[in-house]
């Protein structure tokens, strides 16, 4: 008999290491990554109760969130992020655990690294004191993020308790319209099922078009389950995934890695497999989709116009208008048109090298408008290199952008990129919440990085399809 | 640790759905190596940009019983919102729901996090606001809520309650006891083995 049980249970299973009292289950963890922000507190619950890294090998460390991306010379200027930098410097060193640091090559977004290294492959489970781990799920794996008291869990047993949760097959079937991207695609998703739909629910994305998707368009997607309210989200493994991370440094090597790739591609769920609930979209019907208000359900399609409160369910319609007065907004208005301050292309979401060359490939000949503050931030050293191979660097700077160094930058404003007062971005990031680039009075527009840069060129929200 | 069976204390009414870890406390804020001080930030840029937010209200100061509404907690993992929460002086929440991250969070940290109907939360919320020194207990034995002679039924994620009210919310420990069952699973998932397990 054919195993119905899709692939979240299969690894799931695989990685039980026994049900505790409280009927939630000790899973074994196969990656763990951690970053300066949410791993100091950790090590010091391990210091305080006299525990070491139980498998060391096993943890990843980077820096991102706080590391400037203009001038990375230390000590920082901000003390503060010097001290976090210095702390994970020492826990790293005392606990045994790898760091990329500033000065390595391989530095950058965690959920940037942890795929290009070969780190995050199929089948595992990885966790990270971080809400985009859900990222790595684009290679078919159980990956959630956490928060510091599980880090330290994490540290010291390589195992956390956690309930499982149900797992909703969202399938979207057809061909996307030119100037769709996978962006488009989970910004659609998530304003048809809510920033909460996904509460209790692993995500399995299924269905032609994700097939079809590249890894890194597939980690664009997954990388935004967590704003659907879903911890987690997976796409099956295939032989895209099994090319992808074939040679990669930390990948299983030789007769290893074959081996490897049979068992990832036997964990794919089967035709058969079972789900908890199951929704299915249709991929002509997205269309280039822009944020207009504070949370990442709040969006449009670019054609379209904002909604009118009146068309909301009568509870919700307090937040609703909470965020047009935020974004000061008006109902019903046209989200093409909406003047930008800022565009910024980067992020755990969208500073993979796809991104870039798709975004240097709308600029190029191109012009940032007067008065529009744009720039690129690639997620890692390695993206950096391989785009300033390619010239994109030259691209983008020639048309207006500032060229940075890499790290999390403006997607959440811990580091000196900020917005400034009301400014209002184009952003390639992930959350759109109040005051999350900096500014406690910033607006963020989220949208895929080829809208940012239609919309660096025009000083306006305006429709990429326009300018091809 | 310390059974949490019931969290009693003046509430504070901040019905709002989709309260986003940011929110509670600015990413600026998570520029430490420890959770001290976190407490006089929570909300601080919503408080700023209103007058009336009830955080800087004198006569919910005390308060210690959040009440909110959907969603409560989501976006960014940062355990700083809870520990931001704690500091400022919240032992209990309830609300309409809850984000997984951020429940999680607070069940670890021994704070319960209850779910209620919208329609008995607007309640509580008046009851609360007309006198904010009435006495709120999220009573986790009887799944309630009761504010003076008014209670509500109130639901929790059984292995959260479990834990609470046995005392066992410290995972950590319990991971720790399960230490040879840990490394003989690791034994079994292939990439642990070289992938020795037969597909």
């Amino acid at each position: 008999m054919s195993d119905r049980r899709n692939l979240f249970n299969k690894v799931w299973d695989l990685h039980t290491v026994r049900t505790l009292e409280s009927g939630q289950t000790q899973l074994f963890i196969g990656l763990h990554l951690i970053h300066e922000v949410t791993s100091p507190q950790a090590f010091a619950i391990l210091r305080d109760r006299n525990l070491k890294v139980m498998y060391p090998e096993r943890t990843l460390a980077t820096v991102d969130h706080i590391v400037p991306t203009d001038n990375q010379l230390r000590p920082f200027a901000d003390t503060q992020a010097e001290e976090m930098m210095s702390a994970i410097e020492k826990n790293c060193r005392e606990f045994g655990v790898r760091l990329f640091n500033i000065s390595d090559d391989r530095q950058g977004i965690v959920h940037i690294v942890g795929p290009e290294q070969g780190l995050t492959q199929p089948g595992m489970t990885i966790v990270c004191g971080d809400s985009h781990t859900s990222t790595h799920g684009a290679f078919g794996s159980i990956a959630i993020g956490i928060g510091t008291s599980q880090v330290a869990d994490v540290l010291a047993t390589q195992t956390m308790a956690l309930g499982k949760p149900k797992v909703r097959q969202i399938v979207v079937n057809g061909q996307l319209k030119r100037g769709v991207y996978a962006k488009d695609v989970i910004l659609h998703i998530i304003r048809k099922l809510g920033v909460q739909g996904g509460v209790g629910y692993a995500y399995e994305y299924a269905g032609e078009v994700f097939s079809r998707m590249t890894m890194e368009e597939r980690m664009t997607v997954c990388n935004m389950s967590i704003e659907g309210g879903a911890r987690c989200g997976y796409i099956n493994p295939d032989q895209t995934t099994v090319d992808y991370v074939r040679g990669k440094p930390f990948a299983p090597q030789g007769a290893d890695f074959d081996r490897a790739a049979a068992w990832w591609l036997s964990l794919a769920s089967g035709p058969d497999a079972q789900f908890d609930d199951v929704v299915t979209f249709d991929a002509a019907e997205i269309e280039p989709t822009v944020t207009w208000g504070i949370n990442p359900a709040q969006s449009v399609g670019i054609s379209e116009q904002l909604p009118a409160v009146g068309s909301f369910a009568p509870e919700d319609q307090k937040g609703i208008r909470e965020a047009f007065d935020f974004m000061e907004l008006k109902e019903s208005q046209p989200i093409k048109g909406i003047k930008i301050d800022v565009a910024f292309i980067g992020s755990c979401t969208n500073g993979r090298i796809s991104d870039l060359r798709e975004a240097a490939s709308i600029v190029k000949g191109r012009k940032v408008a007067a008065g529009v503050k744009a720039l690129v931030v690639p997620g890692s050293q390695q993206v950096r290199k391989q785009a300033m191979a390619e010239g994109l660097d030259q691209i983008f700077e020639e048309a207006g952008f500032e060229w940075r160094e890499a790290g999390c930058s403006m997607c959440l404003a811990m580091n000196p990129d900020k917005l400034k007062g009301r400014e209002v971005c184009a952003s390639s990031s992930n959350r759109n919440f109040k005051g999350r680039q900096g500014s406690p009075t910033g607006r963020t527009l989220l949208m895929s990085p080829a809208m940012v840069v239609a919309a660096a060129v025009a000083g306006r929200v305006s429709d990429v399809r326009e300018l091809a | 640790m310390q059974k949490v069976t019931e969290v009693t204390g003046t509430g504070l009414p901040l019905l709002i759905d989709d309260i986003d870890t940011d929110r509670i406390i600015p990413a600026r804020y998570l520029r430490c190596v420890t959770f001290d001080g976190l407490g006089a930030h929570a909300f601080e840029d919503d408080r700023k940009q209103d007058s009336q937010h009830p955080f800087d209200a004198p006569k919910y100061r005390q308060a210690s019983v959040l009440i909110s509404g959907r969603n409560f907690g989501c976006g960014s993992s940062r355990e700083h919102a809870p520990q931001a929460l704690i500091r400022w002086g919240i032992k209990g929440i309830i609300a309409e729901s809850f984000a997984e991250i951020f429940f999680g969070n607070c069940t670890t940290l021994g704070v319960p996090c209850v779910c209620a109907s919208r329609a008995d939360l607007e309640s509580l919320s008046n009851l609360v606001a007309g006198d904010p020194d009435l006495w709120v207990t999220i009573d986790l034995e009887a799944k309630a809520v009761r504010a003076g002679s008014h209670t509500i039924p109130v639901t929790i994620l059984e292995s959260a309650r479990s834990s609470l009210v046995t005392g066992r919310w410290d995972f950590l420990a319990q991971l720790l006891e399960g230490e040879s069952q840990i490394q003989q699973s690791a034994l079994a998932i292939p990439y642990m083995n070289g992938f020795t397990t037969p597909a």
